[in-house]
């Protein structure tokens, strides 16, 4: 049954599609909106719901760059995995989705550190004084995963994705325990930038593209978004199926 | 040339908990009062997509945009300060409500050996016990002065909790009972029995049952969510200003605010205020409000950037120990503490509300002898189930390493199974710990930031390896597998988060030369200036401020009416 109407949904879409190409209404992915649905034959409403619905859980509209080349973003996959790697306890930051994450945080605020403090002049300070330089995280990115391919390069003569996982390991802590000198950023900087984002990318809401399908949050128990825990917060502990803020409204 | 508009009664700077507490209080006698909120407007509406770590804790959603305006810091005055130019150590509130939108809602009073903590130490221990450059001084207030106080506070907020047993006495019970005990906070509450130590429920502004306050205004029981502190309310069962007093003053049509204002001065003839300028960021507009009495209730280093910025009080000296403007800034020593780790056993500890804990108070203030501790006053201890969000929270057993294989291993093994407790350290002054006005960085006006130098002492580092044998104690008491612990304080470091519990500055005393503010939080130098908040903390308790605070605001409101009646210096 459930196949059977996979199977339809197919073939619509798929007419759909010629006749979006036929009707010549389709030009440069602009043929969205109220005028043009009516003019197709679809399916009934409780159908189509069905239809969105099950597009939201297999999700995939938002998985393309904002950000990051090809090569940052293969870099960044394998480098996150090792930081957060797959297990028999569950998935790893590729699988969840992290590069996905970085990517889309780097275009907006956070890669621009727009809420922060930027003007100059910019001095050295101590340790306890906190972050004082004038680059902003996509700059930092941008260096941090050059330099990851250069040290790849000249330590194993090979590219950081096509290094064994025990070879990326070691770029990685070279990097985290400043073993390498680079002028531009601090290598550790830029690692603890890198394993923070990935633990972001991996228990944030799914809303912003990492922590696939709440896997994440499946793993460790973490019942995500729920409105109250009256019923157990007096209670032993108790697994509760996760919900994300999608469920808020309504979906 | 600023426009100048129709002079009020009062005008408010800055509307969170004491502004707005101000302003209910003054409009329901008729006073025409203007609030101006440098932030947006707020209401419980906003939160609906609230449960969202990455947005409100990391991201800091509800926080001041650091791009306008942060503070610089420094260790000591030999230094170069420079920029807080991301988010750490504390967080700075904006926007309609202030801090009191994301707080966590854990409402203490401080304790009568606070308010009279120079006179009592000497008492009991001599005066060889504070140390040289240590600033304690008396706050010209008692306890039972302000017992009314903070009942009016407590009563308006409608605080859940139960009597604690080692506290300052109390004219009324707690409006409502206490939160519920989760097996968490049952185990530490039996260790602490078993130690001989008297553990009691928090007192919490998350309520613990619907709630009508004595203003009428009904809100409803907390849910446990888990999402309070760097969060708002969906349900407005956290008290916050804005569910609480500010609908209060609105009622009144006596209260006008205005948000998107920036206050830049207080405008002065001969020592007297006679109105406030200010920036309508919307348009960039300056504006003149004049008024008879002018009320700072900003954050702790705006209200002294304005006096500063205003040349108003007598700018403080760390050299020559003179002058009130800036001294005695204090924080809080909060990272003593120790993490225990429970093979056998999970717990809810997804599940949580801001201020739901277990206290103890036998090490806090003077409660426990100091004869031959080379510190004085102390910290509460607590259990606290705030809600362990993923993001934020991935503890791990010592000698874990911080990322790949047996981190992802552990942090996943551990996450229901983590408890803490830890230890909320007092902050005494001292002469070099003070605010000023830094000479190089800039707002977005052009005005100077506010400079913190400020560093932990001797007293801060005995005190906090103290708190850790004392939690160290109890968490092996709660049966944890494997416990680890704070080593060393280290320096202060304002890059990682400890508390939003920045006091001093501008400190309320008997006298005038030692204190800025007598105790109706009016300004000695300046009589229709009343400046209310933490600034008039003279050193910082073992305890979270915001209870004092709601006090010192109550008492004010008093101190304003009548000061708008007779005039003069109150006290």
């Amino acid at each position: 049954m459930a196949d059977k109407s996979k199977q339809q949904e197919k073939n619509e879409s798929l007419s759909r599609r010629k006749f979006l190409k036929n009707s010549g209404i389709a030009v440069g992915g602009l043929a969205v909106g109220g005028a043009l649905g009516s003019l197709l034959p679809f399916k009934d409403k409780t159908t189509n719901t069905q239809v969105v619905k099950n597009q939201g859980a297999s999700e995939s509209y938002n998985l393309a760059l904002m950000y990051f080349t090809r090569e940052q973003f293969n870099i960044v996959e394998a480098a996150t995995e090792r930081i957060f790697p797959a297990d028999d306890k569950g998935p790893g930051a590729k699988d969840l989705g992290v590069a996905y994450f970085i990517d889309h945080q780097l275009s907006g605020d956070w890669g621009f550190n727009s809420r922060e403090y930027m003007q100059p002049p910019f001095f050295k300070g101590e340790k306890v004084q906190g972050y004082q330089g004038r680059l902003r995280r996509r700059e930092i990115f941008d260096i941090g995963l050059r330099e990851f391919q250069n040290h790849s390069l000249t330590k194993f003569k090979k590219n950081f994705v096509e290094l064994s996982e025990e070879e990326q390991n070691d770029i990685l802590t070279d990097f985290a325990e400043d073993k390498i000198n680079l002028t531009t950023i601090s290598p550790s900087g830029f690692f603890n930038m890198l394993r923070s984002s990935t633990l972001e990318g991996v228990y944030s809401d799914p809303l912003y593209s990492g922590n696939r399908n709440m896997e994440g949050w499946k793993m460790r128990n973490y019942p995500g978004s729920q409105m109250a825990y009256t019923q157990v917060i007096d209670k032993e502990f108790t697994v509760i199926p996760p919900k994300s803020l999608k469920d808020h409204l309504g979906h | 040339m600023a426009k100048k508009l129709p002079k009020v009664d009062v005008v408010i700077v800055g509307v969170g908990w004491a502004g707005g507490i101000i302003a209910a209080e003054l409009t329901k006698q008729g006073l025409n009062c203007v609030g101006l909120e440098r932030g947006i407007e707020r209401k419980t509406e906003d939160y609906f997509m609230v449960h969202d770590e990455l947005r409100y804790a990391l991201r800091y959603d509800l926080m001041q945009n650091l791009s306008k305006e942060t503070i610089t810091f420094r260790g000591n005055e030999k230094l170069r300060a420079l920029p807080m130019r991301q988010y750490g150590s504390f967080l700075l509130g904006e926007g309609l409500g202030g801090s009191g939108v994301h707080w966590n809602g854990q409402t203490y009073r401080f304790l009568p050996y606070d308010f009279e903590i120079r006179t009592k130490t000497i008492e009991r221990y001599g005066e060889n016990k504070i140390p040289k450059d240590m600033t304690i001084q008396d706050w010209g207030i008692t306890y039972d002065e302000l017992e009314p106080y903070f009942d009016k506070f407590e009563k308006m907020a409608g605080i859940s909790g139960e009597e604690n047993p080692l506290a300052g006495k109390r004219s009324s019970p707690y409006p409502t009972p206490p939160m519920k005990t989760t097996p968490a906070l049952e185990k530490f509450k039996k260790a602490a029995t078993n130690l001989k130590l008297h553990p009691y429920n928090r007192p919490s502004a998350n309520l613990s049952e619907a709630y009508t306050n004595p203003d009428g205004v009904a809100r409803a029981a907390c849910q446990y969510c888990a999402y309070c502190e760097r969060f708002g309310c969906e349900y407005g069962a956290k008290a916050d200003p804005v569910v609480t007093v500010i609908p209060v003053a609105k009622k009144t049509g006596k209260f006008e605010i205005r948000t998107h204002s920036n206050v830049r001065r207080v405008l002065k003839s001969g020592n007297k205020a006679t109105g406030v300028m200010y920036v309508d960021t919307t348009t960039g507009e300056e504006i003149e409000q004049p008024a008879d009495i002018v009320v700072l209730t900003s954050y702790v280093f705006n209200n002294v950037r304005l006096l500063l910025q205003s040349g108003i009080g007598r700018p403080y000296d760390p050299v020559s120990g003179t002058g009130v403007i800036g001294k005695n800034y204090a924080y809080q020593v909060q990272k003593g503490n120790a993490t225990g780790f429970f093979e056998k056993e999970e717990f809810n500890t997804y599940a949580g509300a801001g201020s739901l804990g277990m206290v103890v108070d036998d090490f806090n203030g003077d409660n426990f002898d100091h004869s031959n501790l080379n510190f004085i006053h102390g910290g509460s201890i607590a259990i606290s189930q705030t809600g362990l969000r993923p993001i934020s929270n991935n503890i791990v057993p010592k000698g874990t390493p911080t990322w790949g294989k047996e981190f992802k291993a552990n942090s996943v093994k551990y996450a229901n199974r983590v408890l803490s407790v830890g230890g909320q350290g007092a902050s005494m002054p001292f002469r070099h710990h003070y605010l000023d006005l830094d000479p190089t960085y800039k707002d977005e006006f052009g005005d100077p930031l506010i400079r913190i130098t400020y560093d932990f002492e001797e007293q801060d580092r005995q005190l906090a390896k103290f708190l850790t044998d004392r939690c160290r104690e109890i968490m092996k008491e709660m049966g944890a597998n494997k416990i680890d612990t704070m080593q060393e304080l280290g320096p202060y470091d304002i890059t990682t988060y400890q508390s939003t519990h920045n006091t001093g500055g501008i400190i309320m005393g008997a006298d005038p030369n030692t204190s800025a503010v007598n105790n109706f939080s009016q300004m000695w130098d300046a009589e229709n200036v009343f400046v209310v908040g933490a600034t008039a903390f003279a050193h910082n308790s073992g305890y979270n401020p915001t209870g004092t605070v709601g006090a010192f605001a109550y008492r004010a409101a008093e101190g304003i009416l009548s000061y708008k009646q007779k005039g003069g210096i109150l006290a």
